[in-house]
């Protein structure tokens, strides 16, 4: 393993991540990613706009989202102390929110009037949607026509809140090409269009963008757990699709060299099937969406369309970060089958009381695979980052009850 | 990541020989894009073999991707067909070497995102496309700030490096995307993706002098030409016009229901080249 310093100073000044992250993307987007990243730049030395992103994030999201303690699960399974850091419990019911209210408040310093973003789930959609009613912006939210019909709900929501929902017939029509769609759109309107992405993926300066906004998990679940136990937890473990709760909850823990991190991947129907989105575990460097990253792609470099029975897990790529802490060895990445995150997920509802999202029931399958064996004073925090009223539907049709 | 320029730019060879006899001719070129494969290996070659006979001045191929991020639908659409009937980049790189086979003299440019080079190793990526004839290479998603991926290695080992420069690329920009540019400089002509918007040719003027402030380079213009009559303006409007949706869009109409070539495929898609191409030399 490499030996760093430090694992939070990166990127550097173009965009990388070691091999990982910079600037893919056309010539005529590249003014306005200079842009952005000036214009942040900017905002992060000002300290008006972080008591901004407080206020919002205190008053309207409910920050800060609790701690809690899963006790029954903790005596259930036998072994280590189990917490969960509630970010379901955000307005709009996921961490998602966190994000786009940085980058809303960040694209009205710029002067932008109008929104775009991409969707898979429907939860950064809708969050979306949602600051842009309470902004009153216009937002067009680009989700890919398989997500649509599989994200019903959440589609009415996006549409209740005001915002235009496109319906992506292009590519594999799923969460990728919704990226893709969306850039599109951004290169036809760069003038006045601000692309708020919903993960850590993207160009230069997305990826870190996006992770300082989610970073608020982390340093608050670094608070909280002083607070009750007086020290650092010994493990983290959350899901990975593009990676943005969990780097979250693990940026400001990386250089806490006793904690141990574990990132959770969706390995669908199982890797060997080849049906997955573990882009670490059966991907390669590849370059998408404007960024180097793991990405599940052919021999010959196309790229290859995930599965997970979760929306929100189901992207070829990873983002930058990720793929360097998985290089550099900081991160553990381990992965959850369908299957797994079903039985959590069930698990979940009926010994907590709490009914998760598809996406976090994968970070738990791993919780449940690794607490038993672990120590009673061990200390495990789970984000918990998305509740799954979204995924009734899904569960329903899997257990072959009708609604 | 700022990279000091390449001493020396590659000899520009057939790309320079090819505007200097435009130049000669005193008219503008047609540069045509297709898709590699597409509809299927065989008629693609055939297409692509066809071209120069048809007028075409300079040639594109596009080489497919499944994420093409700055194309419309009808490109999307090419690579797709392309890929679903096998198309690889080994068989691009054959496709290329049997038209440079054919045609000594037709400059050939490989076009396409950087994904599938850096998959098939860039080294490796530009050594076949060397052996293959290939004269320069346009990769959309590889803007100045990443010339150490390929741009660099390719101009160091003779391979043209050619630059997008857009509506949004403002004079203060423009030294920087020219700096490690070669053979020519491609206008895109609107904001957006390819073959979407209609161009106009009065701002297109504007945009071209305003490029030949900042170098000596042929300047081409693309996105949104489809008639032989704009053909012809914004040809003369600047060095070359490029045409590329408009022509897998003729591609397109002369396929069956399961996407395969109807006969007369070919002829179709030449006849609309040659007739755009009377529209330059009109």
């Amino acid at each position: 393993m490499q030996q760093l310093n430090s694992y939070r100073t990166g990127p550097d000044e173009s965009g990388r991540f070691g091999l990982y992250g910079g600037r893919f993307v056309a010539e005529t987007l590249m003014p306005l990613i200079l842009q952005v990243q000036q214009a942040y730049e900017d905002a992060k030395a000002d300290p008006s706009f972080q008591a901004e992103i407080d206020y919002y994030a205190k008053h309207y999201v409910g920050r800060p989202s609790p701690l809690y303690f899963a006790k029954r699960m903790t005596e259930h399974l036998g072994g280590a102390k189990i917490y969960f850091k509630r970010d379901e419990l955000n307005h709009t019911g996921s961490h998602k929110i966190n994000n786009v209210m940085g980058q809303i408040l960040l694209a009205r310093r710029m002067g932008k009037t109008r929104i775009i973003a991409e969707t898979g789930a429907g939860q950064h959609g809708v969050a979306t949607a949602t600051a842009c009613a309470l902004f009153d912006m216009p937002c067009k939210v680009y989700m890919g026509s398989v997500d649509v019909a599989r994200q019903s709900p959440n589609v009415f929501r996006m549409k209740l809140l005001g915002a235009e929902v496109e319906a992506v017939e292009s590519g594999s029509k799923t969460l990728k090409d919704a990226l893709n769609e969306a850039m599109r759109d951004w290169v036809a309107n760069v003038e006045d269009t601000f692309y708020i992405i919903g993960t850590v993926a993207g160009p230069h300066p997305y990826p870190a963008m996006v992770r300082d906004f989610q970073s608020v998990i982390g340093n608050e679940t670094k608070e909280q757990m002083m607070e009750a136990e007086g020290r650092l937890p010994d493990t983290l473990v959350a899901c990975i699709g593009g990676g943005s709760n969990a780097m979250g909850l693990f940026h400001p823990f990386l250089d806490d060299k006793s904690v141990k991190i574990i990132g959770v991947e969706a390995a669908g129907k199982g890797i060997e099937t080849g049906e997955h989105a573990a882009s670490l575990t059966g991907g390669r460097p590849g370059v998408l969406h404007g960024n180097r990253m793991y990405l599940i792609q052919d021999e010959d470099g196309q790229v290859v369309e995930p599965y997970s029975i979760s929306a929100g897990l189901d992207y070829p790529g990873i983002g930058p970060e990720h793929s360097w802490l998985k290089d550099t060895g900081r991160v553990t990445y381990a992965s959850a089958t369908d299957m797994d995150a079903v039985e959590a997920f069930q698990f979940c509802c009926k010994m907590e009381g709490i009914i998760p999202a598809l996406e976090p029931s994968h970070a738990l399958a791993h919780v449940m695979r690794i607490a038993p064996d672990l120590p009673k004073d061990h200390i495990i925090v789970m984000n918990l980052c998305g509740r799954g009223d979204k995924d009734v539907t899904t569960i329903a049709n899997l257990l072959g009850v009708k609604l | 990541m700022t990279e000091a320029a390449v001493a020396i730019a590659p000899d520009s060879g057939r790309i320079a020989a090819r505007f200097a006899a435009l130049k000669a001719e005193g008219r503008g070129g047609l540069v045509t894009y297709v898709t590699a494969g597409d509809p299927n290996y065989e008629t693609g070659l055939e297409i692509l073999l066809g071209l120069p006979d048809a007028g075409a001045d300079i040639v594109e191929i596009g080489m497919p991707f499944t994420d093409p991020m700055a194309d419309g639908p009808a490109i999307q659409a090419a690579g797709l067909r392309a890929l679903h009937n096998g198309q690889t980049m080994k068989k691009t790189l054959a496709m290329a070497t049997e038209f440079r086979a054919k045609h000594p003299e037709t400059p050939l440019v490989l076009m396409g995102y950087y994904n599938p080079i850096y998959s098939y190793g860039v080294d490796r990526f530009l050594q076949d496309a060397i052996a293959a004839g290939i004269d320069g290479l346009i990769v959309v998603d590889l803007p100045p700030e990443e010339d150490v991926e390929l741009c660099i290695p390719a101009l160091q080992a003779g391979v043209n490096f050619i630059r997008l420069a857009t509506p949004t690329t403002d004079d203060k920009r423009l030294p920087k995307v020219l700096q490690n540019t070669s053979g020519f400089v491609y206008y895109v002509s609107i904001l957006g993706i390819t073959g979407t918007k209609e161009i106009q040719a009065d701002p297109v003027r504007g945009a071209v002098a305003r490029i030949r402030r900042h170098t000596d380079l042929p300047i081409v213009v693309g996105f949104g030409i489809r008639s032989p009559e704009q053909a012809r303006e914004i040809s003369r409007a600047a060095d070359a016009a490029v045409i590329g949706s408009a022509i897998i869009e003729k591609v397109k109409a002369n396929l069956d229901d399961q996407g395969a070539p109807l006969p007369g495929c070919t002829q179709a898609v030449l006849d609309y080249v040659a007739a755009l191409a009377q529209g330059v030399r009109r």
